[in-house]
Protein backbone atom coordinates (compact mmCIF):
# COMPACT_ATOMS: atom_id res chain seq x y z
CA UNK A 1 0.00 0.00 0.00
CA UNK A 2 1.06 3.29 -0.80
CA UNK A 3 1.44 5.93 2.31
CA UNK A 4 1.96 9.52 2.28
CA UNK A 5 4.94 9.36 4.95
CA UNK A 6 7.20 8.69 2.72
CA UNK A 7 10.59 10.54 3.12
CA UNK A 8 9.72 12.65 0.17
CA UNK A 9 6.54 13.68 1.58
CA UNK A 10 8.13 14.43 5.01
CA UNK A 11 10.64 16.71 3.34
CA UNK A 12 8.44 18.77 1.18
CA UNK A 13 5.53 19.24 4.24
CA UNK A 14 8.92 19.93 6.19
CA UNK A 15 10.03 22.83 3.28
CA UNK A 16 6.15 24.22 3.48
CA UNK A 17 6.41 24.51 7.07
CA UNK A 18 9.27 26.00 6.83
CA UNK A 19 8.57 28.77 4.39
CA UNK A 20 5.75 29.67 6.49
CA UNK A 21 7.48 30.07 9.88
CA UNK A 22 9.86 32.50 8.28
CA UNK A 23 8.90 35.46 10.03
CA UNK A 24 8.69 34.09 13.45
CA UNK A 25 11.75 32.69 12.63
CA UNK A 26 13.47 36.51 11.72
CA UNK A 27 11.32 38.41 14.36
CA UNK A 28 13.24 35.58 17.10
CA UNK A 29 16.45 36.30 16.09
CA UNK A 30 16.26 39.77 14.32
CA UNK A 31 18.01 38.79 10.96
CA UNK A 32 16.19 40.79 8.41
CA UNK A 33 18.41 39.15 5.41
CA UNK A 34 16.35 35.79 6.06
CA UNK A 35 13.18 38.02 5.58
CA UNK A 36 14.24 39.75 2.35
CA UNK A 37 15.60 36.51 0.80
CA UNK A 38 12.97 34.16 1.36
CA UNK A 39 10.30 36.73 0.01
CA UNK A 40 12.77 36.99 -3.13
CA UNK A 41 12.41 33.07 -2.82
CA UNK A 42 8.88 32.49 -2.46
CA UNK A 43 8.37 35.03 -5.65
CA UNK A 44 10.54 33.24 -7.75
CA UNK A 45 9.26 30.20 -6.79
CA UNK A 46 6.20 31.55 -8.24
CA UNK A 47 7.55 32.19 -11.63
CA UNK A 48 9.38 28.17 -11.37
CA UNK A 49 6.43 26.80 -10.47
CA UNK A 50 4.54 28.38 -13.77
CA UNK A 51 7.46 28.10 -16.11
CA UNK A 52 7.14 24.49 -14.80
CA UNK A 53 3.80 23.84 -15.97
CA UNK A 54 4.13 24.64 -19.83
CA UNK A 55 8.33 23.31 -19.73
CA UNK A 56 7.34 20.02 -18.04
CA UNK A 57 3.48 18.99 -18.59
CA UNK A 58 3.33 20.54 -21.87
CA UNK A 59 6.80 20.59 -23.55
CA UNK A 60 6.89 24.30 -24.15
CA UNK A 61 10.34 25.23 -23.16
CA UNK A 62 10.08 28.63 -23.14
CA UNK A 63 13.39 30.78 -22.79
CA UNK A 64 11.55 33.80 -22.53
CA UNK A 65 9.72 33.23 -19.37
CA UNK A 66 10.94 36.17 -17.57
CA UNK A 67 9.83 38.53 -20.10
CA UNK A 68 6.53 38.13 -17.42
CA UNK A 69 8.17 39.48 -14.90
CA UNK A 70 9.24 42.30 -16.31
CA UNK A 71 5.94 42.97 -17.80
CA UNK A 72 3.98 42.49 -14.48
CA UNK A 73 7.01 44.78 -12.49
CA UNK A 74 6.66 47.67 -15.31
CA UNK A 75 2.86 47.78 -15.52
CA UNK A 76 3.00 48.24 -11.44
CA UNK A 77 5.98 50.76 -11.95
CA UNK A 78 4.75 52.63 -14.90
CA UNK A 79 1.32 53.07 -12.66
CA UNK A 80 2.78 54.11 -9.93
CA UNK A 81 4.97 56.40 -11.59
CA UNK A 82 1.96 58.05 -13.31
CA UNK A 83 0.18 58.32 -9.78
CA UNK A 84 -2.50 55.21 -9.80
CA UNK A 85 -1.06 53.22 -6.82
CA UNK A 86 -3.91 51.47 -6.42
CA UNK A 87 -3.32 47.79 -6.52
CA UNK A 88 -6.85 46.97 -7.26
CA UNK A 89 -5.51 48.86 -10.56
CA UNK A 90 -2.12 48.00 -11.18
CA UNK A 91 -2.66 43.96 -10.49
CA UNK A 92 -4.77 43.74 -13.06
CA UNK A 93 -3.79 45.62 -15.95
CA UNK A 94 -0.27 43.82 -14.81
CA UNK A 95 -1.69 40.73 -15.12
CA UNK A 96 -3.75 41.48 -18.46
CA UNK A 97 -0.75 42.89 -20.00
CA UNK A 98 1.55 39.60 -19.39
CA UNK A 99 -1.97 37.92 -21.25
CA UNK A 100 -1.69 39.73 -24.06
CA UNK A 101 1.54 39.10 -24.60
CA UNK A 102 1.48 35.70 -24.18
CA UNK A 103 -0.85 35.52 -26.50
CA UNK A 104 0.58 37.11 -29.22
CA UNK A 105 4.14 35.67 -28.67
CA UNK A 106 2.52 32.47 -28.16
CA UNK A 107 0.50 32.26 -31.06
CA UNK A 108 3.46 33.00 -33.24
CA UNK A 109 5.86 30.79 -31.40
CA UNK A 110 3.68 27.60 -30.60
CA UNK A 111 3.98 26.95 -34.23
CA UNK A 112 7.38 25.99 -33.84
CA UNK A 113 8.96 22.75 -31.87
CA UNK A 114 11.80 22.23 -30.01
CA UNK A 115 14.96 24.34 -30.69
CA UNK A 116 12.96 26.45 -32.64
CA UNK A 117 10.46 26.88 -29.73
CA UNK A 118 13.21 28.03 -27.55
CA UNK A 119 15.14 30.49 -29.75
CA UNK A 120 11.13 32.23 -30.67
CA UNK A 121 10.75 32.77 -27.09
CA UNK A 122 14.33 33.71 -26.43
CA UNK A 123 13.82 36.22 -29.50
CA UNK A 124 10.28 37.73 -28.02
CA UNK A 125 12.03 38.59 -24.50
CA UNK A 126 15.18 40.02 -25.75
CA UNK A 127 12.70 42.33 -27.63
CA UNK A 128 10.50 42.90 -24.27
CA UNK A 129 14.00 43.49 -22.91
CA UNK A 130 15.05 46.24 -24.97
CA UNK A 131 11.96 47.61 -24.96
CA UNK A 132 12.50 47.91 -21.30
CA UNK A 133 16.02 49.61 -22.15
CA UNK A 134 14.17 52.34 -24.53
CA UNK A 135 11.75 53.88 -21.73
CA UNK A 136 13.47 56.92 -21.66
CA UNK A 137 10.49 58.51 -19.28
CA UNK A 138 10.68 55.46 -16.69
CA UNK A 139 14.58 55.21 -16.51
CA UNK A 140 15.66 53.31 -19.30
CA UNK A 141 18.83 51.27 -18.36
CA UNK A 142 18.73 52.31 -14.68
CA UNK A 143 15.42 51.27 -14.25
CA UNK A 144 12.49 53.00 -12.76
CA UNK A 145 11.88 53.14 -8.57
CA UNK A 146 9.05 52.52 -6.84
CA UNK A 147 7.76 55.38 -3.74
CA UNK A 148 5.21 53.99 -2.84
CA UNK A 149 3.72 49.60 -3.01
CA UNK A 150 0.33 48.30 -4.58
CA UNK A 151 -2.10 49.60 -2.18
CA UNK A 152 -5.33 48.06 -1.18
CA UNK A 153 -6.79 50.49 0.78
CA UNK A 154 -7.59 49.06 4.20
CA UNK A 155 -7.65 45.34 3.01
CA UNK A 156 -4.00 44.85 3.15
CA UNK A 157 -0.96 46.67 4.02
CA UNK A 158 1.99 45.30 1.68
CA UNK A 159 4.52 47.56 3.60
CA UNK A 160 4.48 45.29 6.15
CA UNK A 161 7.05 43.07 5.93
CA UNK A 162 5.54 40.12 7.21
CA UNK A 163 2.45 40.81 5.70
CA UNK A 164 4.07 41.08 2.39
CA UNK A 165 5.88 37.90 2.90
CA UNK A 166 2.43 36.11 3.61
CA UNK A 167 0.74 37.56 0.74
CA UNK A 168 3.73 35.80 -1.46
CA UNK A 169 3.77 32.56 0.40
CA UNK A 170 -0.47 32.46 -0.23
CA UNK A 171 0.04 33.18 -3.50
CA UNK A 172 2.71 30.70 -3.65
CA UNK A 173 0.36 28.00 -2.55
CA UNK A 174 -2.34 28.62 -4.83
CA UNK A 175 -0.46 28.73 -8.08
CA UNK A 176 0.92 25.77 -6.99
CA UNK A 177 -3.16 24.47 -5.92
CA UNK A 178 -4.23 25.81 -9.32
CA UNK A 179 -1.25 24.50 -11.31
CA UNK A 180 -2.44 20.56 -9.66
CA UNK A 181 -5.39 20.85 -10.57
CA UNK A 182 -5.18 21.85 -13.74
CA UNK A 183 -2.96 19.27 -14.78
CA UNK A 184 -5.26 16.24 -13.70
CA UNK A 185 -7.77 17.90 -15.36
CA UNK A 186 -9.40 17.45 -18.96
CA UNK A 187 -7.47 20.23 -19.94
CA UNK A 188 -4.08 18.74 -18.16
CA UNK A 189 -4.73 15.56 -20.09
CA UNK A 190 -4.75 17.14 -23.22
CA UNK A 191 -1.87 19.49 -22.73
CA UNK A 192 0.30 16.00 -21.77
CA UNK A 193 -1.12 14.31 -24.54
CA UNK A 194 0.16 17.16 -26.66
CA UNK A 195 3.12 17.40 -25.28
CA UNK A 196 3.76 12.98 -25.79
CA UNK A 197 2.23 12.64 -29.30
CA UNK A 198 0.81 15.75 -30.67
CA UNK A 199 0.16 13.73 -34.09
CA UNK A 200 -1.96 11.20 -32.20
CA UNK A 201 -4.19 13.92 -30.38
CA UNK A 202 -5.14 15.11 -33.84
CA UNK A 203 -6.13 12.01 -35.07
CA UNK A 204 -8.54 11.25 -32.36
CA UNK A 205 -10.31 14.78 -33.11
CA UNK A 206 -8.50 17.27 -31.20
CA UNK A 207 -6.91 20.57 -32.05
CA UNK A 208 -3.95 20.98 -30.02
CA UNK A 209 -2.90 24.60 -30.62
CA UNK A 210 -5.62 26.44 -28.97
CA UNK A 211 -5.28 24.07 -25.52
CA UNK A 212 -1.53 24.72 -25.61
CA UNK A 213 -1.89 28.44 -26.47
CA UNK A 214 -4.43 28.96 -23.60
CA UNK A 215 -1.85 27.16 -20.95
CA UNK A 216 0.84 29.33 -22.56
CA UNK A 217 -1.56 32.64 -21.38
CA UNK A 218 -2.43 30.88 -18.03
CA UNK A 219 1.34 30.69 -17.17
CA UNK A 220 2.36 33.79 -18.52
CA UNK A 221 -0.09 35.31 -16.27
CA UNK A 222 1.08 33.73 -13.92
CA UNK A 223 4.36 34.21 -13.83
CA UNK A 224 3.19 38.33 -14.07
CA UNK A 225 1.75 37.95 -10.37
CA UNK A 226 5.35 36.95 -9.27
CA UNK A 227 6.57 40.01 -11.37
CA UNK A 228 4.35 42.44 -9.62
CA UNK A 229 5.23 40.98 -6.22
CA UNK A 230 8.69 41.62 -7.05
CA UNK A 231 8.29 44.79 -8.02
CA UNK A 232 6.60 45.51 -5.04
CA UNK A 233 9.38 44.07 -3.00
CA UNK A 234 12.55 45.60 -4.70
CA UNK A 235 10.26 49.27 -4.40
CA UNK A 236 12.19 49.25 -7.97
CA UNK A 237 11.48 47.79 -11.54
CA UNK A 238 14.47 47.52 -14.06
CA UNK A 239 15.52 45.64 -17.25
CA UNK A 240 17.70 43.62 -15.68
CA UNK A 241 14.37 42.11 -14.16
CA UNK A 242 14.07 40.38 -17.63
CA UNK A 243 17.48 39.35 -18.95
CA UNK A 244 17.98 36.28 -20.19
CA UNK A 245 19.84 35.04 -17.69
CA UNK A 246 17.21 35.43 -15.37
CA UNK A 247 14.99 33.49 -18.04
CA UNK A 248 17.94 30.69 -17.55
CA UNK A 249 17.60 31.00 -13.84
CA UNK A 250 14.17 30.12 -13.84
CA UNK A 251 14.37 26.51 -16.35
CA UNK A 252 17.03 25.77 -14.25
CA UNK A 253 15.18 26.01 -10.50
CA UNK A 254 12.77 23.95 -12.26
CA UNK A 255 15.26 21.11 -13.51
CA UNK A 256 17.13 21.00 -10.65
CA UNK A 257 14.11 21.06 -8.34
CA UNK A 258 12.42 17.86 -10.63
CA UNK A 259 10.04 18.95 -13.48
CA UNK A 260 8.10 15.51 -13.03
CA UNK A 261 5.70 17.35 -10.08
CA UNK A 262 4.18 20.57 -9.04
CA UNK A 263 6.87 21.03 -5.74
CA UNK A 264 9.75 20.01 -7.90
CA UNK A 265 10.47 24.01 -9.07
CA UNK A 266 9.94 25.44 -5.40
CA UNK A 267 12.61 23.15 -4.17
CA UNK A 268 14.71 24.15 -6.96
CA UNK A 269 13.94 27.62 -6.23
CA UNK A 270 15.09 27.51 -2.69
CA UNK A 271 18.08 25.01 -3.26
CA UNK A 272 19.09 27.52 -5.93
CA UNK A 273 19.11 30.85 -4.21
CA UNK A 274 19.98 29.22 -1.35
CA UNK A 275 22.90 27.91 -2.60
CA UNK A 276 23.80 31.14 -4.22
CA UNK A 277 24.08 32.89 -1.29
CA UNK A 278 25.29 30.19 1.00
CA UNK A 279 28.45 29.06 -1.26
CA UNK A 280 30.53 31.86 -0.93
CA UNK A 281 30.32 31.45 2.94
CA UNK A 282 30.93 27.89 2.96
CA UNK A 283 33.95 27.66 0.13
CA UNK A 284 36.04 30.67 2.28
CA UNK A 285 35.31 28.33 5.46
CA UNK A 286 35.79 24.92 4.30
CA UNK A 287 38.72 26.40 2.40
CA UNK A 288 40.43 28.03 5.38
CA UNK A 289 39.66 24.28 7.05
CA UNK A 290 41.63 22.52 4.61
CA UNK A 291 44.12 24.77 4.08
CA UNK A 292 44.77 26.85 6.86
CA UNK A 293 44.55 29.95 4.95
CA UNK A 294 42.43 33.02 4.87
CA UNK A 295 40.02 32.20 1.43
CA UNK A 296 38.40 35.21 1.45
CA UNK A 297 39.08 35.59 -2.70
CA UNK A 298 37.95 31.84 -3.18
CA UNK A 299 34.36 33.41 -2.53
CA UNK A 300 34.12 34.79 -5.74
CA UNK A 301 33.94 31.35 -7.47
CA UNK A 302 31.15 30.05 -5.85
CA UNK A 303 30.12 29.51 -9.81
CA UNK A 304 32.59 27.10 -10.37
CA UNK A 305 31.38 25.04 -7.16
CA UNK A 306 27.28 25.44 -8.23
CA UNK A 307 28.04 24.61 -12.05
CA UNK A 308 29.16 21.08 -11.54
CA UNK A 309 26.68 20.44 -9.01
CA UNK A 310 24.17 21.52 -11.33
CA UNK A 311 25.87 19.33 -14.07
CA UNK A 312 25.46 16.03 -11.64
CA UNK A 313 21.85 17.01 -11.43
CA UNK A 314 21.28 16.71 -15.10
CA UNK A 315 23.18 14.03 -15.09
CA UNK A 316 22.38 11.66 -12.97
CA UNK A 317 19.11 12.79 -11.43
CA UNK A 318 16.64 13.21 -14.51
CA UNK A 319 13.30 14.43 -11.72
CA UNK A 320 16.00 16.61 -10.49
CA UNK A 321 16.30 16.72 -6.58
CA UNK A 322 11.99 15.90 -5.87
CA UNK A 323 12.86 13.05 -8.63
CA UNK A 324 15.70 12.15 -5.93
CA UNK A 325 13.82 11.79 -3.06
CA UNK A 326 11.33 9.59 -4.43
CA UNK A 327 13.57 7.25 -5.92
CA UNK A 328 13.48 8.11 -9.39
CA UNK A 329 9.83 7.07 -9.68
CA UNK A 330 7.80 9.39 -11.98
CA UNK A 331 3.95 9.56 -11.24
CA UNK B 1 -23.11 5.94 -56.31
CA UNK B 2 -24.39 8.24 -53.52
CA UNK B 3 -24.30 5.78 -50.88
CA UNK B 4 -20.83 5.13 -50.35
CA UNK B 5 -19.82 6.42 -46.67
CA UNK B 6 -16.49 7.17 -48.08
CA UNK B 7 -15.63 7.97 -51.48
CA UNK B 8 -12.38 9.01 -52.89
CA UNK B 9 -12.51 10.91 -56.52
CA UNK B 10 -9.42 10.81 -58.46
CA UNK B 11 -7.39 11.53 -55.81
CA UNK B 12 -3.40 11.96 -57.23
CA UNK B 13 -0.53 12.91 -54.94
CA UNK B 14 3.15 13.54 -56.61
CA UNK B 15 6.18 14.20 -53.94
CA UNK B 16 9.07 15.51 -57.08
CA UNK B 17 9.04 12.55 -59.75
CA UNK B 18 7.43 10.02 -57.91
CA UNK B 19 3.26 9.51 -57.89
CA UNK B 20 2.13 8.19 -55.08
CA UNK B 21 -1.18 8.26 -55.77
CA UNK B 22 -2.15 7.90 -59.28
CA UNK B 23 -5.73 8.92 -59.78
CA UNK B 24 -7.08 6.27 -57.35
CA UNK B 25 -10.71 6.36 -57.06
CA UNK B 26 -12.61 4.08 -54.16
CA UNK B 27 -15.80 3.69 -52.60
CA UNK B 28 -16.44 2.17 -49.43
CA UNK B 29 -20.45 1.57 -48.67
CA UNK B 30 -21.53 1.40 -45.36
CA UNK B 31 -21.05 -1.55 -43.25
CA UNK B 32 -18.55 -3.04 -45.45
CA UNK B 33 -14.71 -4.21 -44.70
CA UNK B 34 -12.52 -3.19 -47.25
CA UNK B 35 -8.99 -3.56 -47.50
CA UNK B 36 -6.24 -2.30 -49.58
CA UNK B 37 -3.13 -4.41 -50.77
CA UNK B 38 -0.39 -3.59 -52.66
CA UNK B 39 3.58 -4.42 -52.40
CA UNK B 40 5.49 -2.08 -50.33
CA UNK B 41 5.87 1.26 -51.47
CA UNK B 42 3.15 1.32 -53.89
CA UNK B 43 1.25 4.72 -51.60
CA UNK B 44 -0.80 2.60 -48.99
CA UNK B 45 0.14 4.97 -46.27
CA UNK B 46 0.29 8.18 -48.58
CA UNK B 47 -3.43 7.05 -49.06
CA UNK B 48 -4.29 7.16 -45.73
CA UNK B 49 -2.37 10.53 -45.10
CA UNK B 50 -4.78 11.54 -47.67
CA UNK B 51 -7.53 10.29 -46.30
CA UNK B 52 -6.92 12.03 -42.88
CA UNK B 53 -5.98 14.97 -43.53
CA UNK B 54 -2.02 14.87 -42.91
CA UNK B 55 -1.24 14.87 -46.12
CA UNK B 56 -2.80 17.25 -48.78
CA UNK B 57 -3.98 16.13 -52.50
CA UNK B 58 -2.65 17.53 -55.61
CA UNK B 59 -6.27 16.89 -57.28
CA UNK B 60 -9.42 15.13 -56.26
CA UNK B 61 -11.70 14.62 -53.59
CA UNK B 62 -12.53 12.86 -50.38
CA UNK B 63 -16.23 12.51 -49.72
CA UNK B 64 -16.97 11.35 -46.32
CA UNK B 65 -21.14 10.77 -45.75
CA UNK B 66 -21.78 13.16 -48.48
CA UNK B 67 -19.41 16.04 -47.30
CA UNK B 68 -16.22 17.41 -48.98
CA UNK B 69 -13.36 16.65 -46.34
CA UNK B 70 -10.31 17.35 -48.87
CA UNK B 71 -9.19 20.56 -47.11
CA UNK B 72 -10.65 19.69 -43.67
CA UNK B 73 -7.98 19.87 -41.04
CA UNK B 74 -7.16 16.07 -39.37
CA UNK B 75 -8.71 17.01 -35.68
CA UNK B 76 -12.30 17.97 -37.59
CA UNK B 77 -12.30 14.78 -39.75
CA UNK B 78 -11.76 12.95 -36.16
CA UNK B 79 -14.64 14.64 -34.96
CA UNK B 80 -16.94 13.89 -38.03
CA UNK B 81 -15.88 10.36 -36.75
CA UNK B 82 -12.94 9.22 -38.84
CA UNK B 83 -10.52 7.28 -36.60
CA UNK B 84 -7.40 6.21 -37.24
CA UNK B 85 -4.82 3.24 -35.77
CA UNK B 86 -1.35 4.39 -37.18
CA UNK B 87 1.01 1.22 -38.65
CA UNK B 88 3.86 2.62 -36.84
CA UNK B 89 2.12 2.50 -32.66
CA UNK B 90 1.69 6.00 -31.49
CA UNK B 91 0.45 6.41 -28.40
CA UNK B 92 1.17 8.39 -25.21
CA UNK B 93 3.91 6.48 -23.62
CA UNK B 94 4.15 7.78 -19.83
CA UNK B 95 0.18 7.22 -19.84
CA UNK B 96 -1.50 4.24 -18.22
CA UNK B 97 -3.29 2.38 -20.92
CA UNK B 98 -6.48 3.51 -19.48
CA UNK B 99 -5.34 7.18 -19.66
CA UNK B 100 -4.94 6.50 -23.29
CA UNK B 101 -7.76 5.21 -24.12
CA UNK B 102 -9.58 7.54 -21.59
CA UNK B 103 -8.40 10.65 -23.80
CA UNK B 104 -9.95 9.28 -26.99
CA UNK B 105 -13.03 9.25 -25.20
CA UNK B 106 -12.67 13.25 -23.90
CA UNK B 107 -12.00 13.89 -27.70
CA UNK B 108 -15.49 12.81 -28.86
CA UNK B 109 -17.23 14.44 -25.18
CA UNK B 110 -17.07 17.89 -26.33
CA UNK B 111 -14.47 21.05 -25.57
CA UNK B 112 -11.99 19.77 -23.50
CA UNK B 113 -11.18 23.46 -21.57
CA UNK B 114 -12.28 22.18 -18.41
CA UNK B 115 -9.39 23.24 -15.53
CA UNK B 116 -10.65 21.75 -12.49
CA UNK B 117 -12.18 18.30 -11.82
CA UNK B 118 -9.71 15.45 -12.11
CA UNK B 119 -10.19 13.62 -15.41
CA UNK B 120 -8.90 10.51 -14.04
CA UNK B 121 -12.15 10.43 -11.43
CA UNK B 122 -14.53 10.91 -14.22
CA UNK B 123 -17.10 8.10 -15.02
CA UNK B 124 -18.02 9.22 -18.21
CA UNK B 125 -14.81 8.85 -19.40
CA UNK B 126 -13.14 5.77 -17.50
CA UNK B 127 -16.37 3.87 -17.84
CA UNK B 128 -16.28 3.72 -22.16
CA UNK B 129 -12.54 3.71 -21.83
CA UNK B 130 -12.40 0.72 -19.77
CA UNK B 131 -14.86 -1.03 -22.36
CA UNK B 132 -12.94 -0.09 -25.07
CA UNK B 133 -9.85 -1.86 -23.54
CA UNK B 134 -12.07 -5.30 -22.54
CA UNK B 135 -13.07 -4.98 -25.92
CA UNK B 136 -9.73 -5.65 -27.72
CA UNK B 137 -9.12 -8.02 -24.41
CA UNK B 138 -7.32 -5.61 -22.61
CA UNK B 139 -9.41 -6.07 -19.66
CA UNK B 140 -7.44 -6.33 -16.27
CA UNK B 141 -3.98 -3.92 -18.05
CA UNK B 142 -5.73 -0.84 -17.35
CA UNK B 143 -3.47 0.91 -15.33
CA UNK B 144 -0.30 -0.14 -16.72
CA UNK B 145 1.77 2.69 -18.00
CA UNK B 146 2.07 2.22 -21.85
CA UNK B 147 5.65 2.43 -22.23
CA UNK B 148 5.96 -1.13 -20.16
CA UNK B 149 3.65 -2.82 -22.43
CA UNK B 150 4.48 -5.09 -25.35
CA UNK B 151 4.34 -4.55 -28.98
CA UNK B 152 1.27 -6.42 -29.33
CA UNK B 153 -0.37 -4.94 -26.48
CA UNK B 154 0.42 -1.71 -28.02
CA UNK B 155 -1.12 -2.56 -31.31
CA UNK B 156 -4.27 -3.26 -29.26
CA UNK B 157 -4.29 0.03 -27.35
CA UNK B 158 -4.35 1.77 -31.08
CA UNK B 159 -7.49 -0.14 -31.84
CA UNK B 160 -9.26 0.50 -28.59
CA UNK B 161 -8.29 4.34 -28.80
CA UNK B 162 -9.98 4.29 -31.94
CA UNK B 163 -13.26 2.40 -31.34
CA UNK B 164 -13.16 4.81 -28.09
CA UNK B 165 -14.04 7.92 -30.41
CA UNK B 166 -17.34 6.02 -31.10
CA UNK B 167 -16.39 6.62 -34.69
CA UNK B 168 -18.41 6.10 -38.32
CA UNK B 169 -15.56 4.61 -39.93
CA UNK B 170 -12.02 3.19 -38.90
CA UNK B 171 -8.69 3.32 -41.00
CA UNK B 172 -6.95 0.42 -39.91
CA UNK B 173 -3.06 0.99 -41.17
CA UNK B 174 -1.45 -2.15 -40.87
CA UNK B 175 -2.63 -3.47 -37.48
CA UNK B 176 -0.85 -6.28 -37.53
CA UNK B 177 2.36 -5.07 -38.25
CA UNK B 178 4.66 -6.79 -36.09
CA UNK B 179 2.57 -9.28 -34.44
CA UNK B 180 3.11 -13.15 -34.52
CA UNK B 181 0.67 -15.37 -35.92
CA UNK B 182 -1.09 -15.86 -31.97
CA UNK B 183 -1.93 -12.19 -31.56
CA UNK B 184 -2.38 -11.86 -35.22
CA UNK B 185 -5.41 -14.74 -35.00
CA UNK B 186 -6.92 -12.97 -31.88
CA UNK B 187 -7.12 -9.42 -33.48
CA UNK B 188 -8.24 -11.21 -36.61
CA UNK B 189 -11.25 -12.60 -33.83
CA UNK B 190 -11.56 -8.93 -33.08
CA UNK B 191 -11.81 -7.19 -36.01
CA UNK B 192 -14.76 -9.97 -36.94
CA UNK B 193 -16.15 -8.96 -34.32
CA UNK B 194 -16.34 -5.23 -34.97
CA UNK B 195 -16.86 -5.33 -38.59
CA UNK B 196 -19.95 -6.49 -37.73
CA UNK B 197 -20.87 -2.83 -36.30
CA UNK B 198 -18.14 -0.49 -38.19
CA UNK B 199 -17.20 0.15 -41.28
CA UNK B 200 -13.60 -0.38 -41.64
CA UNK B 201 -10.76 -0.11 -44.69
CA UNK B 202 -8.03 -2.07 -43.67
CA UNK B 203 -4.60 -1.53 -45.16
CA UNK B 204 -3.00 -5.08 -44.49
CA UNK B 205 0.33 -7.09 -45.83
CA UNK B 206 -0.71 -10.14 -44.03
CA UNK B 207 -2.92 -11.44 -46.90
CA UNK B 208 -4.51 -14.13 -45.05
CA UNK B 209 -6.08 -11.64 -42.55
CA UNK B 210 -6.75 -9.66 -45.45
CA UNK B 211 -8.77 -12.75 -47.43
CA UNK B 212 -10.52 -13.60 -44.26
CA UNK B 213 -11.91 -10.56 -43.24
CA UNK B 214 -12.45 -8.67 -46.28
CA UNK B 215 -15.74 -7.75 -47.83
CA UNK B 216 -14.02 -6.61 -51.05
CA UNK B 217 -10.54 -5.90 -51.65
CA UNK B 218 -8.47 -3.14 -53.76
CA UNK B 219 -4.97 -3.60 -54.93
CA UNK B 220 -2.64 -0.73 -55.39
CA UNK B 221 0.40 -0.84 -57.53
CA UNK B 222 2.67 2.23 -57.75
CA UNK B 223 -0.23 4.52 -56.70
CA UNK B 224 -3.07 3.12 -59.12
CA UNK B 225 -5.94 1.36 -58.22
CA UNK B 226 -5.46 -2.15 -60.51
CA UNK B 227 -7.85 -4.23 -59.21
CA UNK B 228 -11.07 -3.64 -57.10
CA UNK B 229 -13.67 -6.19 -55.86
CA UNK B 230 -14.84 -9.62 -53.74
CA UNK B 231 -11.78 -11.38 -52.57
CA UNK B 232 -12.37 -14.21 -55.09
CA UNK B 233 -12.15 -11.92 -57.53
CA UNK B 234 -8.95 -10.67 -56.44
CA UNK B 235 -7.82 -14.15 -56.02
CA UNK B 236 -8.13 -14.99 -59.73
CA UNK B 237 -7.40 -11.27 -61.05
CA UNK B 238 -4.29 -12.18 -63.64
CA UNK B 239 -2.71 -8.60 -63.31
CA UNK B 240 -3.19 -8.20 -59.50
CA UNK B 241 -1.09 -12.34 -59.36
CA UNK B 242 1.59 -11.29 -61.55
CA UNK B 243 1.74 -7.38 -59.75
CA UNK B 244 1.78 -9.13 -56.17
CA UNK B 245 -0.08 -12.22 -55.10
CA UNK B 246 2.61 -14.34 -57.37
CA UNK B 247 5.30 -13.20 -56.32
CA UNK B 248 5.82 -14.93 -53.13
CA UNK B 249 8.73 -13.30 -52.41
CA UNK B 250 7.13 -10.21 -51.82
CA UNK B 251 4.56 -11.61 -50.05
CA UNK B 252 5.74 -11.50 -46.50
CA UNK B 253 7.34 -8.33 -45.92
CA UNK B 254 5.49 -5.86 -43.08
CA UNK B 255 7.21 -2.31 -44.17
CA UNK B 256 5.81 0.94 -44.88
CA UNK B 257 3.10 1.20 -47.92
Amino acid sequence: MKTIFTVRNVLVFGLLAFLAVIPAYADVTGNTFIMTLFTRIVILAIAAVSLNLIMSYGGMVSFGHAAYLGIGGYAVGILAFEGINSGFVQWPVAMIACGLFALVTGALSLRTRGVYFIMITLAFAQMIYYVGVSLDRYGADDGLTIYKRSNFGSLINLSNKTTFYYVCLVTLFATMYLVWRLVNSRFGMVIQGARSNDRRMRAIGIPTFRYRLVCFVIAGMMCGLAGILLANQADFVSPATMHWTRSGDLIVMAVLGGMGSVIGPVVGAVALLVLEETLPHIIAVVGHFVTGLEMTAAREYWQLVLGPMLLLVVLYARGGIDGLLRGGRRD
Amino acid sequence: MTDALLRIEGVSKRFGGVIASDNISLEIRPGELHAVIGPNGAGKTTLIGQLMGEIGPDSGKVVFEGNDITVLPTWQRGQLGLARSFQITSLFLNFTALDNVALAVQARSGHSFHFWRDARRLPELRVPARDALARVGLAGREDVVVSNMSHGEHRQIEIAMALAMQPRMLLLDEPMAGMGPEESARLVETLRELKQELTILLIEHDMEAVFALADRISVLVYGRVIASGAPEHIRSNAEVRRAYLGDGKKKAAGGHG
